[in-house]
């Protein structure tokens, strides 16, 4: 079982956060901040496992994290998910997200909090890993999103052009913040299909 | 209308959205808290508008808060309004704010239920999805027990993408409702070998999911699962199910050797590092599994100790730390094999990844031996010193006295080394575990009596050097050792060299700021050390000397009186008195030095940590027994007294007890102890003097550490103490080396040693401890009991999903179906009311009706299940049984088989190998074949057919239950419920009130009418549905031709003409229940409505529109609800003389009278009040509230009924129901 997955950037702030066991906001925000301590204080080129998160569950749980560029992505899973299985995972979500969000950025993530959800939810459910396929999961999103425009049909059109012109007049849109390293292939986890 | 959509989008597009929420928070980084107080306001007005577009994205913004740590529970039912809209775009936004703040104690998710339901029967499978995703996340018991059947339902979807999400969701609500387990099972079992993958993928998930809390049950799969790992070729499926048999193998050794084969193979083949990992663990699983007595899988071992050292010497972080996992793992059971790969773990340690130190450390655990220990532990130090960051270091710390006190400091074979390396590490600065190392010299000290003359000298030490080393000592928790150091001195005095000094040491105005616990025990120790300098000088006849000591302590005390801390203070002057008396007394000359000494007299023993948990009850003693008369309810006077007498008697007990138990206990101990000692090599006998002991150890002479003993200063510049040991203890060994050698020539017999040396190389056992060790087993009391109970949680969720799936359903498990909440409790109360009764037939022949066609479902899927696991078996083994038995069937029945175990122990049991290659068409070799293995292995073979043919004897007697079901099933009966018996002695055949609707060929209607208890006037009529076409049955309405009197409830809006859908579909044979409510004005007449359904059939060709006619019947029973009445409230109704009376008497009766009462009381709503002989007064109550009482008496096949009820007409339309029932069904 997965028991949390979390995504925060170089200075802790969250991104996303997903917990598949119940725990009040502040437990949570603690949770995060001690993952973030955890995590951050670690080289680039040591192992992506952590063991003894103290908040989430007991010794039988492990972190596993993947640090790209500005982002961490960190999932806690116990004793029943294959380590490098999950390294693989946390691979797959990424691609996914590049591919749905055309070379995703932070910047991605921090605003639209929800399709980054929604992707998640084609991947894991309830703590348990429902699909491992980027082509499945994208065509499912895909068609998610094709009728999510098709009811907002006519309304929605103006909401679209108002937001066009609010993210116009914003200097800090540009994407430049790319996750450069996005698409990194670790040689050792090949055969997941 | 358009146009007006339009225009509230261009109202609503200047509202804040989640971008501008986003970009808002940060554009206010200094004043975050105030401007997101702001946004809330803002959302809260959001939400008081109508538009469900507004409040969405109210609820996104809300999710996006509640990530930053903010509570948004307040806003849970807009959520569930949101949940609730018909456009996707919310319903999503709905249910992701809702799986990211709902949780079983939010008050208002019981209103999702139905909203819920409705999701999942959606038409369009998104909204499904959407549902499945959120439930997955909120599941209460009470959302998994009502919406169990739908998703069961869901688990036939025609699409995949349904299909995957309703398999997984199941293991959330086995969780939450452990009933759903068995029932869902089968199917989800069939799952495991669906044509898509992703949903396959998801049962094999939650299969080991379950699997890997309660293996046991799961055995019986491991065919399946074996069957699944030879042939798919999804690594994550591949992972997933050789984690599984991990778990399964230990409990099933034969299971893993024929996993042994094909994990070997995979190992060689794949290049997944993933999978080849979860092989390697596997692997070893069964190997540890194994481990007795199969001695030849040491080239596995091999192979997994060979790719484990490549994944460690692989530069990628993340194999090298998995390697070293998977090795701790074989260290349990196979240490030598990993033993040899100490360098490469060795070198871990310098990795400069934490965590793969830490790994290292772990396995260096493992790996320790009386050879190596000294050595390990000296690169331990080394990097202790080397460490920087304080947590790492403690790490080491902790395992340096893990490693060293490991079973029963098993390993050392040096003390004093063990004691300076103690001392060492108390250089420690800023450690937390001063009360580690503090524990570890206590242990020693008392348990290790050899050692206590050196343990004494460095304690000594330390508390000279602690004063001044006590400043820096108090921050970092070091001081902890201290308390030890004293403790350790005072008890054993007797070996200090310079007591006065260690007083003088102990008595330092410093100490006083140590902090309280630790002084406590200085004063303490103090005192003991002083009593024995006393005895010393009076001895000696030394009274100047003892009187001067006297003197100090008199002197130096009022220090400690003063202090701050309550013990410290209480001690100090208690003691301070003692010796101001003492004083008085040498000044007289009395001898003092014996009386004194009996203050601190007797020796301590180590007691083992659950020694008092273990104390067994004596015989004859009753803890839940009074030992005084119960307590009346008297005053508070009375009670004081009484707990005295349970005092005073209690000490007594005690102090009867307690000499005896002692010297029994001591009794056993040496026993025990000499039986140890004797097996161990290890031991030598102890003389009884312990001092003496270690002077006269053997071999002392070649040792030189007794130079250094306490003469030698102990810090040589440059060298640390333990390593002048480890050097010390490598001549040692060369010396007993020699000395052995020398013994042999010349069998010179030498005393001190008793071992025999003969012919074995020097290995650990060669090692012989350097002192005469006397390690003092921990005391337990008598008769302590070996179990360990005491770890088990007796709050573990899983522990409820531990359910044998092996049985057959029987009759009353099945998933609920769908019910209102307001009809529930009517079951309850009649259940209760008829409890002298027949309770249990009734309840189950209840639900046993709803799920009948289910049920035989099951049972079908169950047999061909069956049928595909025996070919599965035939399959492996291709044993040639089936020809060559005749069936002696008697044998068989007698002995009843569970049916897949023996499955599984058919396939697991060892085949021959060779029978494979003359399969069955050969039937003349088959033939000549068994008498061969029959002469070899009779009563195996024997064995097997017999299973082989029970089963297939259990499939036919199967196959003709279903038929036999199939035919009774007009007469509603099902021969199990039976069983379930009343507490009459005679069992009462099933009954049920679900009468037939109508029925065609693609639909059959069943139905139940009860009241409803809160609503007067209301009744529920419960239909259910079975599908019996080929087809998928869609769209079903359900409408009614509304009377007068009687209507159909409808949703608010709907015209009368207008249906009500039914809230599901129906994939082929598949059964379900919908309940409508309808009121009714007058419930005195019985009444019959006419109705149609209407439904879509899809089969294969196309779809259809069809239609189905029925006429409900509302009998004026079902205006009853069974209500249950005292005698004394049964008779008061009567006599208030308002009720009318009416009778029948109905004729040619031949039922036993328990049987009557109980039709009367299921068929009609009844209880029984009272019951004479062949009389009895029953009552019942309608739902508006008319009493209606009976008298039924029995005669010679003949009944009379007397009725009495507050309307007549109700009372008389009663009558014949009931008459009508009597007649027709007996």
């Amino acid at each position: 079982m997965i028991k949390a997955i979390l995504i925060f950037n170089n200075h802790g702030k969250p991104r996303l956060s997903k917990f598949y066991e119940r725990y009040s906001e502040d437990t949570q925000q603690q949770i995060i901040r001690e993952t973030f301590h955890l995590v951050s204080k670690r080289d680039e080129n040591v192992c992506n496992f952590l063991e003894g998160g103290m908040l989430i569950g007991g010794a039988d749980n492990k972190l596993i994290y993947r640090h790209y560029a500005t982002l961490y992505f960190v999932f806690c899973v116990d004793s029943s998910e294959s380590e490098l299985g999950i390294l693989d995972l946390i691979q797959v979500f990424v691609e996914t997200l590049d591919k749905c969000f055309e070379n995703v950025c932070e910047l991605d993530l921090i605003f639209h909090v929800d399709k980054v959800h929604n992707i998640l939810a084609e991947m894991v459910m309830g703590g348990m890993v429902l699909e491992t396929n980027m082509n499945e999961i994208v065509t499912q999103i895909d068609a998610q999103n094709k009728m999510e425009k098709s009811e907002a049909g006519l309304a929605g059109a103006p909401a679209r052009a108002v937001s066009a012109v609010k993210n116009m007049n914003l200097p800090e849109m540009p994407r430049n913040i790319n996750i450069g390293d996005i698409s990194i292939k670790v040689p050792n986890l090949p055969s997941f299909k | 209308m358009a146009l007006k959509i339009v225009k509230g989008s261009i109202d609503r597009m200047f509202d804040k959205n989640l971008q501008d929420l986003v970009r808002g928070i940060r554009n206010h980084k200094e004043d975050e808290a105030k401007y997101i107080s702001q946004c809330i306001d803002e959302i809260k007005q959001e939400l008081k508008q109508d538009n469900i577009a507004v409040k969405a994205n109210a609820v996104i913004k809300l999710a996006y808060l509640q990530m930053l740590g903010y509570d948004i529970s307040w806003a849970a039912f807009n959520i569930i309004e949101v949940m609730s809209s018909s456009k996707f775009t919310f319903k999503r936004i709905g249910y992701l704010t809702a799986s990211q703040c709902f949780y079983e104690g939010t008050d208002v998710i019981m209103l999702t239920t139905n909203q819920i339901r409705k999701d999942l029967s959606s038409p369009n499978q998104y909204d499904t999805g959407v549902a499945l995703t959120g439930l997955s996340c909120f599941v209460t018991p009470d959302l998994a027990r009502d919406l169990a059947n739908d998703i069961m339902t869901l688990m036939s979807h025609t699409k995949p993408y349904i299909r995957k999400k309703a398999v997984l969701i199941m293991y959330k609500v086995f969780l939450k409702y452990p009933e759903s387990l068995r029932p869902a099972f089968p199917r989800l079992k069939e799952k495991l070998e669906d044509p898509d993958s992703g949903v396959q993928s998801a049962a094999v998930n939650v299969i080991c999911e379950l699997a890997r809390r309660n293996p046991k049950n799961y055995l019986s799969l491991a065919p399946l699962f074996f069957k699944l790992m030879t042939s798919s070729t999804n690594n994550w499926v591949l992972i997933k199910i050789i984690k599984l048999f991990g778990a399964l193998t230990p409990l099933e050794p034969r299971l893993g050797k024929k996993l042994i084969e094909p994990l070997t193979n995979l190992i060689h083949s794949t290049s997944a590092m993933s999978l080849l990992y979860e092989c390697v663990n596997t692997v070893i699983a069964v190997l540890i599994s194994l481990s007795t007595g199969m001695p030849n899988h040491s080239a596995s071992i091999q192979l997994c100790v060979q790719k484990l050292r490549i994944l460690i010497e692989d530069s990628d972080q993340n194999l090298k730390y998995l390697g070293l996992l998977a090795m701790s793992k074989i260290l349990k059971t196979h240490p030598k094999s990993v033993q040899s790969h100490k360098d490469l773990i060795l070198q871990c340690l310098d990795d400069k990844d934490e965590s793969i130190r830490l790994r290292a450390l772990d396995l260096l655990y493992g790996m320790v031996s009386k050879k190596n220990l000294m050595e390990i532990v000296k690169k331990l130090m080394i990097h202790v010193d080397k460490a920087e960051g304080t947590t790492y270091r403690d790490e080491l710390l902790t395992k340096i006295i893990d490693i060293c006190s490991q079973s029963n400091y098993q390993y050392i074979t040096n003390f004093e080394w063990y004691i300076s390396i103690l001392v060492e590490l108390t250089r420690l600065e800023g450690t937390r575990h001063g009360h580690l190392i503090a524990a570890q010299m206590l242990d020693v000290a008392i348990r290790v009596k050899a050692i206590r003359a050196f343990a004494v000298s460095q304690m000594a030490m330390l508390l000279d050097n602690g004063h001044l080393l006590a400043g820096n000592m108090q921050r970092n928790g070091i001081c902890e050792v201290l308390y030890a150091a004293a403790w350790i001195c005072g008890e054993f005095s007797e070996y200090l060299q310079e007591p006065n000094q260690t007083l003088e040491a102990m008595l330092k105005s410093k100490v006083t700021t140590l902090p309280g616990h630790i002084q406590a025990v200085y004063v303490q120790n103090a005192a003991k050390l002083y009593a024995s300098v006393l005895q010393q000088n009076e001895q000696a006849g030394n009274k100047e000397a003892a009187q001067e000591i006297t003197q100090m302590l008199i002197d130096k005390l009022p220090q400690f009186v003063q202090n701050a801390d309550l013990e410290v203070q209480e001690r100090a002057s208690c003691i301070l008195q003692l010796i101001k008396y003492i004083q008085k007394l040498q000044a007289k000359d009395v001898p003092v030095a014996e009386e004194v000494m009996a203050l601190f007299s007797g020796e301590l023993n180590p007691v083992a940590p659950k020694a008092q948990k273990k104390v067994p009850l004596p015989d004859g003693l009753d803890l839940d027994a009074w030992i005084n008369d119960a307590p009346s309810e008297s005053s508070s006077d009375d009670e004081s007294p009484k707990k005295m007498i349970f005092h005073e008697e209690e000490q007594r007990n005690v102090r009867h007890r307690q000499p005896e138990l002692d010297e029994d206990e001591l009794a056993r101990r040496r026993e025990v102890r000499k039986k140890e000692q004797a097996n161990n090599p290890f031991y030598i006998k102890s003389s009884p003097s312990s001092q003496k002991n270690y002077q006269d150890a053997s071999g002392v002479d070649h040792i030189p550490v007794v130079q250094i003993d306490l003469t030698v200063p102990l810090r040589v510049p440059g060298m640390p103490l333990s390593d002048q040991y480890l050097k010390l203890e490598e001549e040692r060994r060369q010396q007993q080396k020699q000395d052995r050698l020398k013994k042999k020539k010349k069998q010179k017999k030498d005393k001190g040693k008793r071992r025999h040396d003969s012919l074995h190389t020097e290995s650990d056992e060669d090692i012989t401890p350097i002192h005469h060790v006397d390690i003092i087993t921990e005391e337990m009391p008598e008769n302590a009991l070996p179990s360990d109970d005491d770890d088990k949680d007796p709050n573990d969720p899983y522990k409820a999903l531990d359910i044998d799936l092996d049985k057959p359903l029987t009759d009353n498990e099945k998933l609920p179906v769908r019910t209102h909440r307001v009809t529930e409790k009517a079951p309850e109360v009649e259940a209760a009311s008829i409890e002298d009764k027949s309770k249990k037939p009734k309840k189950a022949k209840k639900e046993k009706d709803k799920k009948k066609e289910k049920e035989k479902k099951k049972s079908k899927d169950k047999i061909s299940k069956k049928q595909k696991s025996a070919e599965n078996a035939e399959h492996v083994h291709a044993a040639p049984e089936e020809e060559t038995v005749t069936p002696t069937s008697k044998a068989e029945e007698s002995e009843k088989p569970t049916g897949e175990a023996s499955d599984l122990d058919f396939w697991l049991s060892p085949a021959p190998v060779q029978s494979k290659s003359q399969s069955e068409p050969h039937s003349n070799e088959v033939a000549s074949e068994p008498e061969e293995t029959l002469k070899e292995n009779k009563k195996e073979e024997d064995a097997k057919s017999l299973k082989h043919k029970k089963k297939k004897h259990k499939e036919k007697s199967k196959e003709e239950k279903k038929s036999k079901k199939k035919k009774h099933h007009s007469e509603e009966e099902a021969p199990e419920s039976v069983q379930n018996g009343s507490l009459d002695d005679e069992p009462l055949p099933p009954m049920s009130n679900y009468c037939l609707l109508a029925e065609d060929s693609y639909v059959k209607m069943m139905y139940d009418i009860q009241g409803n208890l809160q609503d007067g006037s209301q009744v529920v009529v419960s239909v259910i549905f079975q599908n019996q076409s080929n087809g998928y049955l869609k769209s079903m309405e359900f409408n009614v031709l509304d009377s007068l009197n009687t209507k159909l409830v409808r949703p608010e809006g709907s015209s009368i003409h207008d249906g009500i859908s039914v809230p599901f579909q129906l994939p082929p044979e598949v059964s379900n229940e919908a309940r409508f409510v309808f009121t009714v004005e007058s419930i005195i007449m019985p009444q019959k409505l006419k109705g149609t359904l209407t439904f879509i059939v899809k089969t294969d060709d196309g779809s259809s529109h069809e239609k189905l006619d029925f006429k409900l019947h509302f009998t004026c029973t079902s205006y009853m609800i069974t209500t249950p009445c005292y005698s004394d409230a049964f008779a008061k109704l009567l006599e208030s003389g308002e009720l009318k009376m009416c009778s029948i008497k109905v004729d040619g009766i031949n039922i036993s009278f328990q049987l009557l009462l109980a039709k009367i009381c299921f068929h009609h709503h009844f209880s029984v009040v009272e019951r004479i002989n062949s009389c009895a007064s029953m009552y019942s109550r309608s739902i508006q509230g008319h009493h209606m009482c009976l008298l039924v008496k029995m005669g010679d096949s003949s009944v009379s009924v007397d009725g009495k009820c507050s309307d007549s007409s109700l009372l008389g339309n009663l009558l014949d129901e009931l008459k009508q029932t009597l007649t027709e069904k007996c």
